[in-house]
């Protein structure tokens, strides 16, 4: 089947089998690395990409109905060589240790502070509440996404986004 | 209020970083952040076909034959591989990690569910799991050993009929310490208390599964082999060992791994396949194990089912400790560890606590459960010593009706008893113990807390309070006494300063996370004055970093960390040689200063380092017997362990009517000498404890009668998420390791070395109203409830 999407601003369009899970169309297909998966089962969130702007675990969702959609993965977030306020969150905070789960967490934390620019620490921690980390134990998780809160991008850029 | 200070201030770089000791962020992280780290699934080569393994059903069965003609006529199938095929190569079997064998897949039988039983190689990896789907494999189901505790019974099934005279299902008996001493302190104890405590079967699950791509290069047949191992070097001299192939033609690659946890340290069935399946295809294959296999058949950890008594006197001197364990090993016994120690560190069990006697038994069994048991961060079974230490102590604590913090106080060791030799014969190098305690008390605000526990119970409400004091033994080891299959635990370390003064520092040991390429460049740059940015740290490539066993246990800092000391100070010394001659002086006459050696009473006459490192390189004429260049090698092979150990704190709130456990506090003081970099550290601890909370209350591998794995996915494995996991409040202390060239000690495992007792005497302590006095992990709801309604059953089996 043929499948057309939008893959961080650029329009792609592959012939796939219809069982092919998005994580493995976006890694295997597009040669897109930074996705990663963690389980077999929708629970660890490793594989958390945006579909229209929505977190969504790309581990239980088909390429095929990602078709006409714009897709958002953890590349997508650095603008203009710039990083996104989530990834210098991460680094400013040691939000990361193996950085398996970091993309993940990062396409949860951004989308949050979209929708709640200001969350509270529990706020936080129930946002990423689907997403596991073997390595931090959250709490620089949680202060990377409170950083990010704290440093949002300048005007300008967030009209870009918006 | 946190105990932690940072670092005194060193010198910043250019850069901004220290050149030296303190916090900087991490120099792989921006890697990370943009999705471009290199793990082993993101490797993709051409012409690269994958691999798929066919697991058994079954725990225990004989296989009568196995059909691959339907796979092999698989459009895109390229091969099905069978253990007939392996055992035409004699590769059917392969050695472990402790002496044992392990069959690389089954020929004669199945011996524990998700036990390899054939591999596919297929052009993708959904035509490898379809065409798995088509192999028809014929079992006779045998009765299974399910439960440790009856897999030495007169009628159970002989699990390794493979090895020859083998009728039962015994691997060892292993002891510690004097068993006649502690008996007669028993008997003439005025207290004993006694508990069957279980530390179940557990998963380290790091988030990466396990995986490997091998490429049998056919025109040089130099095998390159990418793979998830916290151990590259070890694992190539054991591949050269067990296929034969030579080890100079061996590459292995540990490329960015995400977590380890020990998971990473055995060499598992899938990676053997995989350069077997290169060999076959003369193509590059790819293996990479889904969750569920991960859970099911690599590394767990644990499974030491304790029998652990105390004595002392009536106003609460601890006397001494015997414990009695049964160890549950699986069907090949393949934990990893030091070849003279079978049971791992266990008899580290004597804790933290000044006694004379102490006594250990283990006796070790198969079962038809998957191989592993050294693993989940536990520094070779010390998680099990201290989990087992702490627990008795608050039992004993519970019987004197004393409180468990003044109980632990005054048994504390004291700071000039070290260097001490503990009952079982581990020498401590320093300590500081009660200080540690205090400050953890502090942060806690003890008695308060104490007081609001009473108070709450007047109203029925169930607070619990539980301590930990932790002593961990870590960085294995000295050569004479510690080797992993033969080969001892040292580690080299390559420094080379380029002319421009910039360096490479080549570690043999391998990052699954902890970060040593900025620790690493952080202890050379304290030692040679180069800022940190400029020195690139290279681990992970057997072709490029010298030999060395790996990153486990701890290890890192203390054996690789001392091996980067001493390169650097070799490199120092060289520098001022060099030095001398440019300055046309002494070398005697130069003194160092971070970065510099000038002449003695005129500071202004010197060199620095990287003005040194052209010297060395460019046209000087240098001493007699001194060679070009700046670069040194050394291999440090350490004189001891080194003894970091902590005091956690946890505070738990208890429903009784669900059971429900909510953390609502967790302090960790942790004394692991000189932190290198404060940040790092805490992300290490921060880690471990959310382990400790994890193993404590939710995570379980459970078996049914037919052997069946309970805990084989994410939904039945239960991980803590951030909402089981309470803001981590962190403290420190600071006793140097007398014996480490920078008194650092490592810090990767105590907090899940030291958690979960802190986690299960809290809720113990809640509980306690109820005539509770033990309870096996993990703590459920279900678990807690039945503990309070005093019918507790086993955790760790299912049976119907
Ligand atoms: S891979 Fe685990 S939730 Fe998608
Ligand atoms: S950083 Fe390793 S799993 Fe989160």
């Amino acid at each position: 089947m043929q499948v057309t999407v939008t893959v961080n601003g650029q329009e792609v369009t592959r012939d796939v089998e219809p069982r092919t899970l998005l994580v493995h169309f976006i890694r295997d297909d597009l040669l897109m690395r930074g996705t990663h998966w963690g389980c077999d089962t929708s629970n660890c969130g490793a594989c958390t990409v945006w579909v229209d702007d929505e977190p969504v675990k790309s581990c239980t969702y088909l390429a095929v109905q990602a078709d006409g959609k714009s897709i958002t993965t953890v590349e997508g977030l650095e603008k203009n060589g710039e990083l996104d306020p989530i990834q210098k969150g991460f680094m400013e905070c040691h939000g990361l240790q193996c950085g398996y789960c970091t993309p993940g967490m990062m396409m949860v934390g951004r989308a949050l502070l979209d929708k709640n620019p200001h969350p509270s620490e529990a706020e936080i921690r129930e946002g990423i509440s689907g997403n596991i980390c073997r390595c931090t134990g959250y709490k620089n998780i949680v202060a990377s996404i409170q950083w990010a809160a704290e440093h949002p991008v300048s005007t300008e850029a967030s009209e870009v986004t918006a | 209020m946190t105990a932690v200070e940072d670092t005194p201030s060193v010198p910043l770089s250019p850069a901004g970083n220290p050149i030296g000791f303190g916090r900087m962020p991490r120099k792989e992280d921006v890697r990370f952040l943009r999705g471009q780290g290199n793990y082993v699934d993101d490797l993709n080569l051409p012409g690269m076909l994958h691999g798929a393994v066919l697991r058994s059903p079954f725990a225990h069965a004989r296989i009568n034959s196995i059909d691959t003609s339907a796979a092999e006529a698989l459009p895109g199938v390229k091969a099905v591989i069978t253990g007939e095929t392996l055992a035409g190569l004699g590769l059917a079997w392969m050695p472990t990690l402790s002496y044992d064998t392990q069959a690389v897949l089954a020929t004669d039988k199945v011996r524990f569910q998700g036990q390899e039983v054939a591999f596919v190689i297929a052009e993708s990896r959904y035509i490898a799991r379809d065409a798995l789907e088509l192999i028809d494999v014929d079992y006779d189901p045998l009765p299974v050993v399910y439960d440790a505790k009856k897999a030495l019974d007169a009628d159970a099934p002989v699990i390794r009929d493979d090895k020859e005279g083998k009728t039962d299902n015994h691997i060892y008996d292993w002891e510690a310490g004097d068993k006649d001493k502690t008996e007669a302190a028993f008997a003439a104890a005025d207290v004993v208390v006694t508990e069957d405590i279980l530390y179940p079967r557990v998963h380290p699950a790091p988030m990466e599964t396990c995986g490997s791509v091998a490429h049998m290069d056919p025109v040089t047949g130099k095998l390159t082999l990418w793979t998830t191992t916290q151990a590259p070097h070890a694992h190539r001299t054991v591949y050269a060992l067990v296929a034969g192939l030579p080890e100079q033609k061996i590459q292995v690659i540990s490329p960015d791994i995400g977590g380890g946890f020990g998971n990473k340290v055995p060499i598992y069935p899938g990676y053997v396949l995989s350069i077997v399946g290169s060999i076959v295809t003369g193509k590059p294959v790819k293996w990479m194990e889904d969750r569920s296999e991960n859970l099911m058949s690599t590394g767990f950890a644990r499974d030491y089912h304790m029998k652990a008594s105390i004595a002392s006197t009536k106003d609460g001197k601890i006397l001494a400790v015997k414990v009695d364990v049964l160890a549950d090993h699986g069907a090949f016994n393949g934990t990893a560890q030091p070849t003279k120690y079978p049971a791992g560190f266990f008899h580290i069990f004597t804790g933290s606590y000044d006694y004379p006697a102490a006594y250990c038994n283990v006796k070790a069994v198969y079962t038809n459960k998957a191989p592993g048991g050294v693993a989940y961060a536990c520094s070779f079974r010390i998680t099990e010593a201290a989990y087992v230490i702490e627990r008795i102590v608050d039992c004993l604590a519970a019987e004197l009706k004393m409180d468990p913090a003044e109980l632990r106080l005054k048994n504390l060791l004291k700071p000039e008893q070290f260097p001490y030799t503990t009952p079982t014969g581990w020498e401590y190098d320093s300590g500081d113990y009660e200080k540690t305690m205090r400050v953890a008390m502090e942060m806690a605000g003890y008695e308060e807390l104490r007081k609001e526990q009473a108070e709450k119970r007047a109203r029925g409400e169930y607070m619990g309070i539980g301590i930990s004091f932790f002593t961990e033994g870590v960085g294995a080891g000295p050569r004479k006494h510690m080797d992993i299959l033969g080969l001892g635990m040292a580690d080299g370390c390559d420094l080379r300063v380029h002319p421009t003064g910039k360096a490479q520092v080549r570690l043999s040991v391998q990052t699954q996370g902890q970060g040593h390429e900025t620790t690493f460049a952080q202890i050379v740059a304290h030692e040679l004055g180069i800022p940190p940015e400029d020195i690139e740290v290279i681990h992970g490539d057997t072709d490029n970093t010298p030999f060395g066993l790996g990153t486990y246990g701890s290890r890192s800092t203390p054996v690789s960390g001392a091996a980067a000391a001493l390169v650097a100070r070799k490199v120092r010394d060289k520098a001022r040689l060099i030095a001398a001659a440019a300055l046309e002086c002494a070398p005697d006459d130069l003194e160092w200063e971070l970065g510099r050696w000038y002449v003695k009473g005129d500071p202004s006459r010197g060199r620095t380092i990287q003005e040194i490192a052209m010297d060395a390189h460019g046209p000087l004429e240098l001493p007699d017997g001194v060679e070009g260049h700046l670069d040194a090698q050394v291999v440090y092979n350490p004189p001891n362990l080194t003894y970091p150990y902590g005091c956690y704190i946890c505070v738990v709130d208890v429903d009784p009517g669900t059971g429900q456990v909510k953390v609502r506090r967790f302090i960790a003081v942790d004394d692991c000498g000189p932190r290198i970099n404060p940040t790092i550290v805490e992300g290490q601890v921060h880690g471990g404890l959310a382990d400790g909370v994890g193993m404590a209350l939710m995570e379980l591998i459970a078996f049914d009668e037919e052997g069946n794995n309970l805990g084989g996915s994410f939904m039945d494995y239960l991980l803590p998420t951030s909402m089981e996991c309470p803001d981590w409040e962190l403290g420190e202390t600071v006793t140097p390791s007398p014996h480490h060239p920078i008194g650092a000690k490592g810090v990767g495992e105590s907090a899940t070395v030291g958690s979960p007792a802190a986690v299960v005497n809290a809720v113990i302590d809640a509980i306690s109203p109820f005539g509770v006095r033990h309870a096996d992990m993990p703590l459920t709801p279900a678990n807690v409830w039945r503990a309070i309604q005093g019918s507790p059953v086993r955790t760790d089996i299912a049976v119907s």
